[in-house]
């Protein structure tokens, strides 16, 4: 067994960016783990703009966001080891890996998850009809577009209108395909407005909202689907069905934080982030294990994972210095129009504390209120929220003193 | 004329209302500078900036990213699109590396390194 002060688990967005943090406040024995041949995760693969305009003040692409935290880990002393895929993590920071020279073990101090997470596929929507070729989840069509230059297809429907689905459909269209239409089940999108206009509008692409796709017809090769609008409880409404000749459907339907290993360890998951349990560091409920980036909470920027991953990765580093959690935890709950609120727990009151939320459905101008019992921490007000935008409000510390029970994010219409 | 809009050039997506009088145009609803802008961009001459990819020639199923350097003209896209389909690279290349330098007034750059 060998031993390394801080393994990070993943070389995306998110482990490059904690491994950097943890590097820069003194920790000079970092390793990444990755089982891709290259860092820079879903990046790669992510070709348009739109990327780094909080971190950088300007329109980047993916792979040229991951190439400045490429070029930061090349030029520190970090360790990386590509094509290497992690099989298990030990409560007690045990990391076991594997690659062409066999299997390691590596003892560490501290260990930062960092493995994104996959997209929902065709078994999780029990869609009826046949298995033919040509039905894709987004994220694999776009690898096989963008980096291995295949035509997926010619005539596209894509389901879901998450933001992988809709900038397909530009993508698609820019490649010479025909999209007939998105297809959303909800009766809003859950992508970004911005990629509502200039991925869908843009190319005149319908968008359904309450429609979905309710039969997939075809033998060898995808032919058509039916799809249908549904009603206030998501079921298919029969007069509504429609049928659609196409061949490709793409599946933009939701991504799950992938945390096989973080199961395995042991470490508590929130059910609805699907997500580790952690507090303001991003440290788990496990000592000594953190958690960052979409493993942690599927997030719509990559620039605020750059941001929580650096947390994560200062957690580990003050944890490797000694500094352990203390006694005292506030625990954080969503109220009224909020769906989750991370962290969930607060350990330190030290300094000012974000919290990351998102909202049950779309609102116009709302009032979010942070409070612990009947004591106020913070308020903040915002012309429009939906649940494809994460909120983010910081309590000062200030705030956070003398305050012991859970507390409370909400929000009401003004 | 008024013309109701969403600025794309951050994700904040701001709902922006452009007021048309012949030459003048007068934007409210921006958060920033950049929405006023934008909005008299979408009202006179709308741009969009292209990112695709290009064969590499010398490597066997390997596609290198790239975009304008400069936003074209939104009814461009499909102009610059049918050219880059045409566009072989040689590996290796760089970042920045310049592949065409005028495509509907616009440098077509690498955004990916290729080894
Ligand atoms: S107006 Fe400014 S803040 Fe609003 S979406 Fe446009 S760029 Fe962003």
């Amino acid at each position: 067994m060998i031993s390394h002060d801080i393994v990070v688990v993943g070389g995306g967005p998110a482990g490059m960016a904690a491994a950097i943090a943890a590097y820069d406040a003194g920790c000079q024995d970092v390793v990444i783990l990755d089982r891709e041949p290259h860092l820079g995760g879903i990046l790669m693969q992510c070709i348009h703009n739109g990327f780094g305009l909080h971190k950088f003040g300007k329109e980047l692409t993916g792979p040229e966001y991951a190439a400045i935290y490429e070029e930061k880990v090349r030029s520190r002393n970090i360790t990386v080891f590509p094509e290497t895929m992690v099989t298990s993590v030990s409560p007690d920071r045990v990391v076991t890996a594997q690659n062409r020279q066999g299997i390691m073990k590596i003892q560490a101090k501290a260990v930062i998850l960092a493995m994104g997470c996959r997209e929902r596929s065709r078994g999780a929507l029990n869609i009826c009809g046949s298995r033919p070729a040509g039905v894709y989840s987004a994220g694999t069509a776009q690898k096989l577009v963008n980096c291995m230059g295949y035509q997926v297809g010619k005539r596209v429907v894509i389901l879901g209108s998450g933001d992988i689905g809709l900038i397909m459909a530009r993508r698609m269209s820019f490649e010479g395909a025909k999209v007939e239409a998105v297809c959303e089940v909800m009766p809003y999108s859950g992508g970004l407005t911005r990629n509502i206009v200039q991925c869908l509008e843009d190319f005149g692409i319908p968008l359904y909202l309450s429609t979905t796709v309710v039969q997939i017809h075809g033998k060898e090769r995808l032919e058509g689907v039916t799809i249908a609008q549904v009603d206030a409880r998501r079921q298919p409404i029969e007069e509504t069905k429609r049928y659609i000749p196409c061949d490709t459907l793409l599946l933009s339907v939701g991504l799950i934080p992938e945390n096989e290993l973080t199961r395995a360890a042991g470490i508590p998951i929130d059910p609805i982030t699907n997500g580790a349990i952690v507090d303001e560091c991003c440290q788990t409920e496990i000592p000594g294990i953190f958690a960052c980036g979409n493993v942690l909470q599927v997030h719509d920027l990559v620039d605020y994972v750059s941001d929580e991953a650096e947390r994560a990765g200062l957690g580990a580093v003050k944890y490797v210095n000694g500094l352990n959690k203390s006694e005292n935890t506030l625990q954080t709950k969503p109220g009224n129009g909020v769906r989750y609120v991370l962290p969930q727990t607060i350990n330190s009151t030290e300094e000012d504390v974000s919290l990351f939320l998102r909202v049950t459905q779309p609102f116009g101008k709302v009032k979010f209120t942070v409070s612990a019992g009947d004591t106020v921490l913070a308020v903040a007000k915002k012309l429009k929220a939906a649940p494809g935008e994460m909120e983010k409000i910081t309590v000062k510390a200030a705030a956070l003193q003398n305050i012991t029970g859970p507390i409370t994010v909400s929000l009401e219409e003004l | 004329m008024k013309r109701d809009m969403i600025c794309i050039i951050c994700p904040r997506g701001c709902s922006l209302c452009a007021d048309i009088q012949g030459e003048n145009v007068t934007v409210t609803g921006n958060a920033c500078p950049k929405g006023q802008e934008y909005a008299i961009n979408e009202c006179t001459n709308p741009v969009r900036t292209v990112t695709a990819t290009v064969r590499v020639s010398n490597r066997y199923n390997t596609m290198a990213s790239v975009k304008t350097l400069t936003p074209v003209a939104k009814d461009k896209m499909m102009e610059v699109m049918n050219i880059l389909r045409q566009t072989q690279i040689q590996a290796p290349a760089k970042i920045g590396d310049v592949v065409l330098a005028d495509v509907c007034g616009s440098a077509i750059v690498i955004t990916k390194e290729i080894l």
